[in-house]
């Protein structure tokens, strides 16, 4: 079979599903096949340039710059930014979108990690902050940041992601915009910090007790209703985003987190958990993050962020640089524990092929998923089905909308007709190149 | 004292300073338990949770007609004269099913009518919120439940009347949790 060989110099690279998918020995930076593999395509086209002679440019002739105390990414990298939908803090929400087609890797850096807030970030002196806990507990008791940084810390990686990302997948007909735009609401950090846990047992919590709330200490002072269940199985205050002290944006000095959990619940510069005796019925989890379904009636405390995946590379809004060989990468997550899978597909789904997952594997982090391509140069579909070790798969926008409803309008792309979207991903790769969203 | 020695005494002494100025705080036994204890009363001005069932609800009380002044003038320039939107949510009216686009509002979705005044007193408006005094927060609540035709003119809203309130979608919702996850 000729044509499901990808043969270049001595080496062939078995294709493992259509259009050009080919095995993972292909991505490996060692052995014969990877000389093989990497020769065509784009190395191949940029090697058969003609050379020039090597020249030394001004950086190497002379001293560089005094390095500064808090370092910034190069001036040429200005591009990868986050955008905002209220740049100039108008009387409504702000929602800052993380660039996920000009990153690469697992770790949302601080600056880029995704943000919704309500009334701007409060700029907070963390000497006068104070976390209170109080409710059906033996002893109500304040936490300043100060006495919280003496506790015993745990670290975790794990990904936030909003209850409404992904909302644009659910249009009628597909928007047409980036990774940042449709998939931005998600990110993925280091979080350090006291097991919430900890604190119930130093308050004395009532052991019955099924609830607390959780309340931060912005302008709209934003509260949610969370089940003490979580709170003794994974949550804990994080002081700390990616070793460094939690950016404002991000909850500075303190926010609660729970891994897996929608993003919303995960509230910012927390001030206050009261133990009480069931949901609070709060804003936010009654108007909103509730999915209201066809028959008019809504689900509400949809806690996890189900199983996803996209394909950040290429994605909506680049052109490809010819046929040849190139690294689909993307990225996979769930709530519900570990990626066990994601597969790849080049010819709209007729068939599928096994990504690398980039490793460690950790439970509801963001896991990077590769796989080596060998793009021919006709229009293509690329999709990407995720896996989670519950056994919980990706779903097609078919089978999403036969629950959830057909979508009837194809609002804004910054609206969210949807709450925890996690339809597959179909990205159109036409002759020339160009990568737009597309339905199938 | 040779040098390793001075060194050892340095780190030593060091030590039991740090532990002398530890010995005053909250901690004590083995563990860490750095919590300062407050009493309910202190505590008082963070407790502004409502529940569902009115717990929480604060003196004081407010009707339409007294709301209508306070929107006019700290709300409606966001959401609209009558409530039916402009910058910010539409407050009034709107379906949730049928043919026609989803509009969820107070009046088409919100379960429960402690959550409007929560809401109100907690986060609104939005350009200085907790400014509203008790009564200006229970008369805009009447005030956008009268819009919205669930209660009448002459209705008063206090912490006995808000809970009794039932709000068109009450029984429209599922809870997954505890359930599905």
């Amino acid at each position: 079979m000729p044509e499901s060989k990808h043969r270049q110099g001595a080496v062939t690279v078995p294709h493992v599903a259509g259009n050009g998918l080919l095995d993972r020995r292909a991505l490996l930076s060692q052995g014969a096949a990877i000389a093989g593999a990497m020769s065509v395509g784009a190395v191949g086209a940029t090697t058969g340039a003609a050379a020039e002679p090597l020249v030394n440019d001004p950086w190497s002739l002379a001293p560089g710059i005094t390095i500064p105390p808090y370092g910034q990414p190069s001036r040429f990298e200005d591009k990868t930014v986050r955008t905002l939908t209220n740049p100039k803090l108008e009387p409504r929400g702000s929602a800052a979108r993380t660039p996920h087609h000009l990153l690469n890797g697992t770790i949302t850096p601080n600056g880029l990690h995704f943000v919704i807030a309500r009334g701007g970030f409060p700029d907070i002196d963390p000497d006068k902050h104070k976390l209170l806990i109080h409710g059906r507990v033996k002893q109500p008791m304040t936490f300043t940041v100060e006495a919280l940084l003496r506790y015993p810390m745990t670290s975790r990686v794990t990904f936030l992601e909003c209850g409404g990302n992904s909302a644009p997948l659910y249009a009628k007909d597909p928007i047409q915009a980036n990774v940042q735009a449709l998939h931005g609401l998600v990110s993925c950090a280091e979080w350090t910090g006291v097991r919430l846990s900890t604190l119930f047992e130093e308050v004395g919590i009532d052991p019955e007790a099924k609830w607390f709330l959780a309340e931060g200490a912005d302008a709209p002072t934003m509260h949610r209703s969370i089940p003490v269940s979580k709170a003794m199985d994974d949550a804990m205050i994080a002081l700390y985003q990616n070793g460094e002290r939690i950016n404002p944006s991000n909850g500075y000095p303190m926010r609660l987190l729970l891994p897996g959990y929608e993003g919303n619940m995960n509230v910012k510069w927390l001030r206050r958990i009261k133990i009480v005796d069931g949901p609070i019925m709060a804003q936010n989890e009654t108007m909103a993050y509730t999915i209201l379904l066809p028959s008019g009636k809504a689900w509400q405390f949809f806690y996890p962020q189900e199983v996803k995946s996209f394909i950040s590379h290429p994605s909506p809004g680049m052109t490809m640089k010819g046929p040849g060989f190139y690294e689909i990468s993307g990225l996979s997550w769930s709530g519900n524990g570990r990626i066990s899978k994601v597969e790849v597909s080049a010819d709209g789904g007729k068939s599928w092929a096994l990504a690398a997952l980039q490793t460690p594997v950790l439970s509801k982090a963001l896991t990077r998923f590769r796989m080596a391509w060998n793009w021919d140069g006709s229009p293509v579909v690329l999709l990407s089905r995720a896996t989670d070790e519950a056994g919980n798969v990706q779903p097609s926008r078919a089978a999403f909308a036969a629950e959830r409803g057909q979508p009837r309008t194809s609002p804004p792309v910054t609206a969210f007709p949807m709450e925890h979207c996690n339809v597959i991903s179909s990205w159109g790769v036409s002759a020339k190149g160009e990568v737009t969203n597309v339905y199938i | 004292m040779s040098t390793f020695e001075a060194r050892t005494f340095g780190i030593c002494a060091a030590i039991a300073v740090a532990l002398a100025l530890h010995a005053g705080s909250a901690a004590a036994g083995d563990g860490a338990h750095f919590g300062q204890p407050i009493s309910a009363a202190d505590a008082a001005a963070w407790d502004v949770s409502i529940g569902p069932d009115g717990r929480g609800l604060p003196p004081g009380s407010g009707t339409p007609a007294q709301g209508a002044v306070v929107y006019a003038e700290k709300c409606a320039a966001c959401h609209g004269d009558k409530g039916e939107g402009k910058t910010n949510a539409r407050l009034v009216g709107g379906q949730i099913t049928g043919p026609g686009p989803v509009v969820k509002t107070v009046g088409s979705y919100w379960p429960y009518a402690t959550t409007l005044f929560d809401f109100t007193r907690r986060a609104m408006p939005w350009t200085a919120p907790k400014s509203l005094t008790n009564d200006e927060v229970y008369a805009v609540t009447a005030h956008i439940l009268r819009l919205n035709g669930i209660i009448g003119d002459n209705d008063v809203m206090d912490a006995k009347t808000l809970p009794q309130v039932r709000m068109p979608n009450r029984d429209g919702f599922i809870p997954l949790f505890p359930g599905k996850h």
